[in-house]
């Protein structure tokens, strides 16, 4: 803590968000030992809108977990903000594949449970809440609870609750995964809106290789289980991105080498 | 969603069942109308029960000394209304004192088997046991340790009562959602803030469940223990009616006792209702969902 008061705020600013240097995990399933990652490194800068990719089970979630401040990593360090020793549970907006949304809690009421938790008083937390739906357009959709909204609703209201509680740093896990492909879509490019309006940092993770191309900065191709970083490409598409720029020839290139790799890793 | 899913399940009493898709947007009067039609079956089977009896003891195939009917259990109903007005409510403070320290105990200890597992192992066997005491050698115990007043009525109401709902709502706190509580843990919220905003409310279907089951069992366990030895009360009346040979009394006081016992679960699925109105919601969705895939 002393370090960063310490720093200048220009000091600060020109740090990554979030730094994971040499973190591996193994649990103990009964008497054997699973490896979920090998010694992984990456980084996200302040900013910057970086996707996992990888096949399913690889061990991505149990990285997310940690970076979240759930679990603990076996070995390595992770630095938010420069920081790694401190408790990490609350530095960053965890968004689960599901919504997760509390059935008897309103749009509203849900989507202001992060500040709950911090003690935020009520009145102001409405208010932030009220807001912020207003300004993505949900606050028709305040006072209804969440058992009479889509999926696709659910997942906004779901997003909204995450920004609220915490805009800096993003950590979502296949947030769009169990949508048909026009929500999907929708949600894709108001995520965008979001992410650009708040300049968030975001860590993103997903099995589809044109989502990654339409939301990122950068991708990283992880292996199977362990995970490893297989390769880390840049994505040198114009923003603000849109539907079409998946059709340039830069992206089609892109996608084909995704796959290629991918296709390999699911068949070794 | 996968609790959710339990819940319903639970659900499906009959009784319950029923009502459930009338919660909605329709217009009160129309929804009080419907729900008259809904039980509408079970009143048209009463009628007919009551009918055929009355046909039966009248036409002189059971002596009516022995089995009233209906009508004349009615009149008495009317007639003798002053005296069992008196003892339904003795009867019913009983129940109701009863009723609202076995929902404290329950939660409580509900809580308490959450907590550890520790604490689990060493309170669940006790629990267990305090249900395998036959009542009809404890509540003269009672009478004898605490006399004739209301102490041992309630003590009998909370051990047939505090149990179901302790069950019910421990399954429903460990019915929550992993994930929902990985979400709260990367919130950094205290094991408190889980258990208020996450799993008590979480628990709430699961623990009304175990209260419609609590409730119907309370009035009996009153009668119950007033049956070994009270001052007054429905279970003192039935025993003075059957030492007399007064079998219309006895009748009377079944009826008194069943509408009192209706009565009471009706209360409770009233205040589920106004409590848990997102609850309605979720499960009309569900078992149109359920008929859906049955059609």
């Amino acid at each position: 803590m002393t370090t960063v008061e310490s720093m200048e705020p220009g000091e600060m600013l020109k740090r990554p968000k979030l730094v994971v240097r040499g973190v591996s995990k193994t649990y103990r399933d009964g008497r054997r030992l699973v490896e979920a990652l090998t010694p992984i490194d990456l980084t996200v800068a302040r900013g910057e809108f970086v996707t996992l990719i990888g096949p399913s089970g690889c061990g991505k979630s149990t990285l997310f977990n940690i970076i979240a401040g759930v679990d603990t990593p076996g070995a390595g360090v992770i630095e938010i903000d420069g920081r790694s020793d401190v408790e990490r549970a609350g530095l960053c907006g965890y968004m689960l594949q599901q919504p997760l949304l509390l059935p008897w809690r309103t749009v509203e009421e849900n989507v202001m449970l992060g500040l709950d938790v911090r003690r935020v008083p009520r009145q102001q937390a409405q208010q932030q809440a009220h807001e912020l739906l207003k300004r993505f357009g949900l606050v028709e959709f305040a006072q209804s609870y969440p058992g009479t909204l889509s999926g696709g609703m659910r997942q906004r209201v779901a997003l909204l609750r995450t920004v609220l509680f915490n805009h800096d740093f993003l950590l979502l896990d296949e947030p769009f995964g169990a949508l048909d492909a026009l929500t999907r879509l929708s949600l894709q490019m108001w995520l965008l809106d979001l992410w650009q309006s708040f300049h968030s940092s975001v860590l993103f993770v997903t099995h589809d290789v044109r989502e990654a191309i339409l939301l990122s900065d950068r991708i990283y191709v992880l292996s199977a289980r362990p995970a490893r970083v297989l390769r880390v490409v840049q994505v040198d598409l114009p923003r603000p991105r849109r539907q079409e720029h998946l059709s340039l020839p830069s992206a089609v290139q892109l996608e084909q080498e995704l796959l290629q790799v991918l296709m390999k890793e699911q068949g070794a | 969603m996968k609790s959710n899913q339990q819940i319903s399940h639970e659900r499906d009493t009959p009784l319950v069942n029923v009502e459930v898709p009338l919660v909605g947007t329709r217009p009160m009067s129309n929804r009080a109308l419907r729900g008259i039609a809904n039980y509408g079956p079970a009143f048209v089977f009463l009628i007919v029960v009551l009918a055929l009896w009355e046909v039966i003891v009248r036409g002189g195939l059971i002596s009516a000394t022995l089995l009233p009917q209906p009508t004349v259990i009615a009149q008495a109903l009317v007639t003798h209304w002053g005296d069992l007005w008196v003892n339904t409510m003795q009867t019913l403070v009983e129940t109701v004192i009863g009723l609202a320290l076995s929902v404290l105990l329950g939660v409580v200890l509900a809580v308490l088997l959450d907590s550890s597992t520790w604490i689990r192992r060493t309170i669940y066997p006790v629990l267990i046991t305090s249900q395998t005491i036959p009542m009809i050698a404890l509540a003269p115990l009672l009478l004898i340790w605490f006399g004739y007043g209301l102490t041992p009525k309630v003590i009998v109401v909370i051990l047939y009562c505090f149990f179901p709902i302790a069950v019910a709502c421990a399954d429903g706190l460990l019915g929550t959602d992993p994930d929902l509580l990985r979400l709260m843990r990367s919130m950094r919220a205290t094991r408190w803030q889980m258990l208020w905003m996450v799993r008590l409310p979480n628990a709430m279907p699961s623990f009304f469940s175990g209260l419609r089951i609590a409730a119907t069992y309370s009035v009996t366990g009153a009668i119950f223990g007033e049956y070994v030895g009270a001052y007054q009360g429905l279970g003192i009346y039935m025993e003075n009616a059957a030492h007399s040979f007064a079998i219309v009394l006895i009748f009377d006081a079944i009826v008194v006792t069943a509408l009192l016992s209706l009565l009471l679960f009706g209360l409770v699925v009233w205040i589920e209702r106004m409590a848990l109105p997102w609850y309605q919601r979720s499960t009309l969705g569900d078992s149109r969902a359920r008929k859906t895939v049955g059609a």
